[in-house]
Formats: C-alpha cells, sequence, structure tokens
C-alpha cells in the first residue's frame, strides 16, 4: 500500500505539472481582464495541433517547436483579444465575455475539425514513452520536462510582473484600471498583451498534454476547462505560483483517491474546490483585498 | 516571493459558480438523458410512392468523445445509400438521409430524433453511436411508433430499457457485447494448465458497452483460477489515465483487460505500460483497436502488435458482400482494407436489414417493419446473418476476437481457434517498440 501511495502521489505532482502548464494562461487572463476564458481548453487543444503539425511535416522536437508555437499563439491572443474581446464595454462585459470566449472556443474547434478532421491524434517523441528509475519508481521524461517547463514558465511570469515596467504596467491595471489610465498606461495595449501571453504560454500546456493524454482531437478541450477553472481558484485568482500549487495539490489528490475509488475521484476533486471556497474563498494564494475598479 | 495581486473574493464565489455550471453541463452532456416527454403520436407510417425518395434519419456523434466513431457510421450509412441508390433505390425510390450531429450528447440525441420524427416525419430512422446514446434514442423511436434498427447499441441497458420492453422496437444488428469477451476466455479455458496465464487487471471506463463484456470476463476467468489483481471502474470522462495505469502496471498483471470505449483510453493505457516498463503478456481492450488507422496513427504500429479487440466483423471476413463494401469504401475515402473500421460494417449492415425489412413489407410502414423483424426471420448482413430475439438483440452474431499482427499491418481474426478465416494468435505480446 505504502508503495501505491508513493506512486499516486509522483503521479500527482507529474501531471500536476501539465495542468499547471494549461492553467498559467487561464489565471492571467482573469486576472488581468476579468474574463474567464471558456476558449482556454480549446487554446490547449489549438496548442497541442500547432505542435502536432511541426514535428509532422517538419520533423521539429516538441519543445523546440514552442519557439514557433509560442509566438504564434501569442499571436492569435492578441488577434482575439482585438476582434472579440476589446470591443466589449459596459456592465454586462464580463458576463458577455463567457459567451464571446465560449463563441470564439467553438470557432476554433470548428477550424480544426475542418483542418484535422475528428480522428485522434498524439504526439510522438522520444521522451514520451522513455522512463528513467529512480528509487524504484519510472518517472516518464515528458512528465519530467513538462514539470521543468511549468517552473520555467512560473518564475518568468513572475519575473516578467514584478521586473519589469510592463509588468508594473500589468499589476496596475488589475489594481485599478480607471487609476492606470489616469496615469498614462495604455490599458488596451496591456490588455492585449497580456491575453496574447496567457494563450501564449498555453502552447507549452497543449504540446505537453498531446504528448501525455494518449491523443487529442478537436473536442477534447471541453474535458478540460472545467478542471482548469477550479485550479486557478483553488490556487487564488491570478497567481501564477498558485496554479502550479493547485494543480500539483488537486492531481495528487485525485491520484490518492484513485487508489480505492476511481470514480470518486473527480468528486473529490471539485469538493476540494467547494471546500477551500467555504474556508478561504481567495484560494490558496490569492489575497482578500481586492482592487478598486 | 511577493504578494500576490490582490482579487476580490466576491469573484472567487462568481468564477465557482460558473466552474461549478460548467462541470454540471459537462456531466449533463456524458452521462445523463434527458427525460422529456411528449404527449404528440405519431403512426410513423406512409404509403409508398415511386415518385418520392425514402427519408432516413439519423442522429451521429460527428462532434464530441464518439466523433471518430461517429464520422465512421455516416461514411458506412453513406456507403449503403449510395450502393442502394445505384441499384435503383428501395421499391424504386431513391434513399435520402438525413443526418443531425448529436455532439455525443445522450441529451442532444433525443432531441435529435424528435426532430427528425416530430418536424422532419422521415420514412424510416437507423440509431446513432454507441449504447449510451442509443438508449435515450430508442425510446424517442418507440414514442413515435418507428422501427430502430442500429448497429452500436449493444448493452444490456438498451435491450432492458422499459421502452423496449414495452414496444420491442429496438433492433441492433451486431454483436450483443456483454458477451464478446468469450472467445477470449474460451481460449484462456483452452490452454493447458501451466501456459495459463495465472493474473489478470480489469481496468473499465463507467460506460454501459465498456464495463459488462469486462465484468463478464473477470467472472469467468475467476472461475478458471485466474487471479484478479486489479479491477476499478474509472469515470469516463476522466481527462488523465496515468494514475489507473500505473496501478495497473504495478500489479503485473498477465492479462490486461480493458473496458474502454475509445481510441485515447487505449493509447493513454499503452502509453503509460511503456513508460513503466511493462507488458502484459495479453492485452485485450472492448473498444479502440478496432478503429483501423485511427488506432494505428495513434499508437504506432509496431505497438499495436499482440492488440486484441473483440468484433463481429473484420476487414477480412470471408463474406462476398463484406469484400465488396470494404473494396467500395477504399475506393471512395481511400486508405487500405485494414484501416477499414468495424464502424463502417456495422452502420451498412443497418442500412442493408432495414432494406430487407422495407422490401419484404413492400413499404416503410415502421408498424409493418416491427412485425416483420420481429418474426424471427433470418437476414443478411457483411457482418454476417441477422435474426433478431424477442428483445432485439442478435443471436446468430459471431463473436471474433482480432489481433494486430505483422508488424502492425494486418488485422486479422484469431479467435475463435479453427473457425473460418482465424489465424494463430499472438499468445505474447511482444514488448513496446517506440
Amino acid at each position: 500500500m505504502a508503495r501505491e501511495i508513493y506512486q499516486a502521489i509522483t503521479d500527482g505532482i507529474l501531471v500536476g505539472g501539465v495542468y499547471a502548464l494549461m492553467a498559467v494562461g487561464l489565471t492571467l487572463i482573469f486576472g488581468v481582464l476579468d474574463i474567464i476564458n471558456i476558449a482556454q481548453g480549446v487554446m490547449v487543444i489549438l496548442g497541442a495541433y500547432l505542435s502536432y503539425e511541426l514535428a509532422a511535416r517538419l520533423h521539429i522536437d516538441l519543445f523546440v517547436g514552442l519557439l514557433v508555437t509560442v509566438p504564434a499563439m501569442f499571436v492569435i491572443g492578441v488577434v482575439i483579444q482585438w476582434a472579440f474581446i476589446r470591443p466589449l464595454r459596459g456592465r454586462e462585459r464580463v458576463s458577455m465575455t463567457l459567451l464571446v470566449s465560449y463563441a470564439v472556443a467553438l470557432i476554433i474547434e470548428g477550424i480544426l475539425y475542418e483542418s484535422f478532421g475528428a480522428n485522434t491524434r498524439v504526439l510522438s517523441a522520444w521522451y514520451v514513452t522513455s522512463s528513467v528509475h529512480v528509487f524504484g519508481f519510472y518517472l516518464p521524461y515528458i512528465y519530467l520536462f513538462g514539470f521543468a517547463l511549468a517552473v520555467v514558465l512560473v518564475v518568468a511570469l513572475y519575473l516578467l510582473l514584478y521586473r519589469t515596467r510592463f509588468g508594473r504596467s500589468v499589476r496596475a491595471t488589475m489594481q485599478d484600471e480607471t487609476a492606470a489610465r489616469l496615469v498614462g498606461i495604455d490599458t488596451n495595449r496591456v490588455a492585449a498583451l497580456t491575453f496574447g501571453i496567457g494563450v501564449a504560454v498555453t502552447a507549452a500546456g497543449g504540446m505537453v498534454y498531446g504528448a501525455t493524454s494518449g491523443g487529442f482531437n478537436p473536442n477534447s478541450g471541453y474535458d478540460l476547462i472545467s478542471r482548469l477553472l477550479a485550479i486557478i481558484i483553488l490556487g487564488g485568482l491570478g497567481s501564477i505560483g498558485g496554479a502550479l500549487a493547485a494543480s500539483v495539490f488537486m492531481l495528487t489528490l485525485e491520484a490518492l483517491v484513485d487508489i480505492w475509488q476511481p470514480q470518486w475521484a473527480i468528486v473529490v476533486f471539485y469538493a476540494a474546490l467547494v471546500l477551500v471556497l467555504l474556508i478561504r474563498p481567495a484560494g490558496f494564494f490569492g489575497a482578500a483585498r481586492g482592487r478598486t475598479a | 516571493m511577493r504578494p500576490h495581486p490582490p482579487w476580490r473574493s466576491r469573484r472567487a464565489l462568481v468564477l465557482g459558480t460558473a466552474v461549478l455550471s460548467v462541470g454540471a453541463l459537462a456531466a449533463c452532456s456524458s452521462s445523463g438523458s434527458s427525460s422529456t416527454s411528449t404527449t404528440t403520436s405519431s403512426s410513423a407510417s406512409s404509403s409508398p410512392s415511386s415518385s418520392n425518395p425514402i427519408t432516413i434519419g439519423a442522429s451521429l456523434s460527428l462532434t464530441g468523445d464518439f466523433s471518430t466513431d461517429g464520422i465512421n457510421y455516416e461514411r458506412g450509412y453513406e456507403l449503403w445509400a449510395s450502393d442502394v441508390n445505384a441499384h435503383g433505390g428501395l421499391l424504386g425510390r431513391q434513399v435520402v438521409l438525413k443526418i443531425l450531429n448529436d455532439n455525443s450528447s445522450p441529451t442532444q440525441v433525443d432531441t435529435n430524433y424528435q426532430t427528425l420524427f416530430a418536424s422532419d416525419h422521415v420514412d424510416l430512422a437507423f440509431g446513432p453511436f454507441s449504447s449510451l446514446l442509443t438508449t435515450p434514442a430508442s425510446s424517442v423511436a418507440a414514442r413515435y411508433g418507428y422501427a430502430f434498427v442500429e448497429g452500436a447499441g449493444g448493452a444490456p441497458t438498451v435491450f432492458q430499457s422499459p421502452a423496449n420492453l414495452a414496444d420491442h422496437n429496438v433492433f441492433d444488428v451486431s454483436l450483443p457485447i456483454a458477451d464478446e469477451m468469450v472467445p477470449f476466455v474460451n481460449w484462456i479455458a483452452s490452454l493447458p494448465a501451466s501456459q495459463r496465464p495465472k493474473t489478470a487487471a480489469y481496468p473499465m471506463a463507467d460506460d454501459p458497452f465498456a464495463t459488462p463484456p469486462v465484468q463478464l470476463a473477470q467472472q469467468m476467468l475467476q472461475k478458471l483460477g485466474v487471479k484478479t489483481v486489479y479491477s476499478k471502474i474509472f469515470p469516463e470522462e476522466a481527462a488523465d489515465y496515468k494514475a489507473p495505469a500505473d496501478q495497473v502496471a504495478a500489479s503485473g498483471a498477465q492479462i490486461v483487460v480493458l473496458g474502454s470505449t475509445d481510441v485515447p483510453t487505449v493509447s493513454a493505457f499503452m502509453q503509460a505500460f511503456e513508460q513503466q516498463h511493462y507488458t502484459p503478456k495479453l492485452f485485450i481492450a472492448a473498444a479502440g483497436p478496432d478503429q483501423g488507422s485511427a488506432f494505428i496513427s495513434a499508437v504506432g504500429k509496431g505497438n499495436a502488435v499482440g492488440m486484441m479487440v473483440p468484433n463481429g466483423w473484420y476487414p477480412a471476413y470471408a463474406n462476398s458482400a463484406s469484400q465488396a463494401m470494404v473494396q467500395a469504401y477504399v475506393a471512395k475515402y481511400g486508405g487500405n482494407a485494414s484501416g477499414v473500421s468495424s464502424d463502417i460494417a456495422e452502420a451498412y449492415s443497418v442500412g442493408q436489414v432495414m432494406a430487407q425489412a422495407v422490401t419484404a413489407t413492400g413499404g416503410t410502414d415502421n408498424a409493418k417493419i416491427i412485425t416483420y423483424l420481429r418474426s424471427g426471420v433470418t437476414l443478411t448482413s457483411v457482418q454476417g446473418p441477422v435474426k433478431f430475439d424477442s428483445l432485439g438483440e442478435n443471436g446468430l452474431a459471431a463473436a471474433f476476437v482480432s489481433q494486430w499482427q505483422n508488424g502492425g499491418n494486418a488485422f486479422n481474426q484469431v479467435l475463435p481457434v479453427g473457425q473460418a478465416g482465424s489465424v494463430a494468435i499472438i499468445a505474447t505480446k511482444p514488448a513496446w517498440s517506440s
């Protein structure tokens, strides 16, 4: 039994890294723009397809391919924000973004179906099926690399937010958009770039998800979105590090429950969310004080 | 680390509500079925007219979890319709298919068939894909008096549904799924005790299609003395299979009987097994390996070798109509014979059986068709003979087990041993070859 528990904890940490890669973009976008991006799951799948195209057609390594897919997804994100999100104004803006992002998800899904069909695709590389033997456990390289990538991205986003001029603009916009405008910050530009960055980092999540999920098709994103939303709430809305911590916590919890009752694993996943909302509404790393506008 | 950007807790609650709503919607779309009732009734009968086409309605999963199978079914239905129309149609009338997309949702499939019956007034109905969707769909068909000929609703829940028990309108042309692992178990039983595997694992998706055959196999193998070292049901909507797959690998089971519904589930287990340096001696999955090129492209030819799947049909099936259908499919859609999914044959068989019923009854009166199909008559299909019992199960359906062989280039019938068309089974799955 002890071995099973250790294995579950290991699985939870490793799979949690994958989910963190998919969730950090979502929490960043919500933090800055107040947007519940329902399209995040489909964005993950879009990232997976971009990696697939580079690997299948140009034989570019999955991780090297991120040098292409991340900028490409950044551009896609900026365009989506400019075309669909930015025009939304008024008191109903937040709720309207739910509908708009859902529409964006449907559009992207439709394009993917037209382009790739419904057949399952898988991302392949030597490190996807290979593993290293450590303390009696086989740790797959893809999960190790994915976890490392998650940590790197979290640190990079942290540095971007707290060590750069652009980051100060972002944080100012987060705290009070009106005041930020008054001091000369181009909040429209900040919003577009932040949305672009949020979508860009999702390219990494898509690549690792595509390599670890057993296969994906244009519809696969819908299974992800509710989990990703739960993770960013648990981590604290807008908290980049919180997304990583919550991913590891939730997936470890799920893996542990899976030992005894797999059918309850998902229930426990969401029960944990409800419990946290009751005890600590701001999540693990969320602060109680909020912005004023 | 510095304090994180501040947030309002109210936003967390709003978003929490959104998460739970999305989760609830997802749960509804994957497991529930609408209980909408209507008092509208239709006799679902029409008089033949040689000038009007025969319209056949169906709801298929062209998107969503079952989209790979749903699109194959669409191709199977269309291939049958084009063949029929090329030969003058049914009773001299051209066949027109009206196919709606249910997005793999049991709720949407209910709505779609109501649309087809109440608004479109289709002459005949073909079934959707999967037992999960056939159960609610067949209830709608019963309400409107339609004969519901289908090829992918073989779970006990379909035949035992209140609507079918009352109206007996469901007719499944394929193999009833509960028994589909029996040839595999019989083969294990035929092995000398010294060669018989000693342990088995049974991971199952929570799906009416996936669990019954695996649970029956487990009962039978246990009686043979094969020890169960893992038996758990995991949620069908699980987003990650690493944890259960790693548990199976840790069990070291010699046999893995996987209750799967699609290619990604099988692929995820195979990938996790390879990562854990674990190769079961025998690996059979309820669904997935039968998906032809879709399966091979997901797992690779080398890894596919030795993978088994129960089936009522396989591309090399020695049946002239089947061979003609395979050739027609390859000519129309490309690829090769071994890449033709069994979905195609199942869908095509639905059309064949309905065509024979229409011809025999001289029209599209669904009441007459139901009576005819329940009469015990033996019909033909590309999957072999069809004869329905009182609940609409095909009592003549043959149970095969097929296996990927020859470097992943051939999908052969291997069980039952000695049956016409069976080739030698690969009794020990080769190591993973990625």
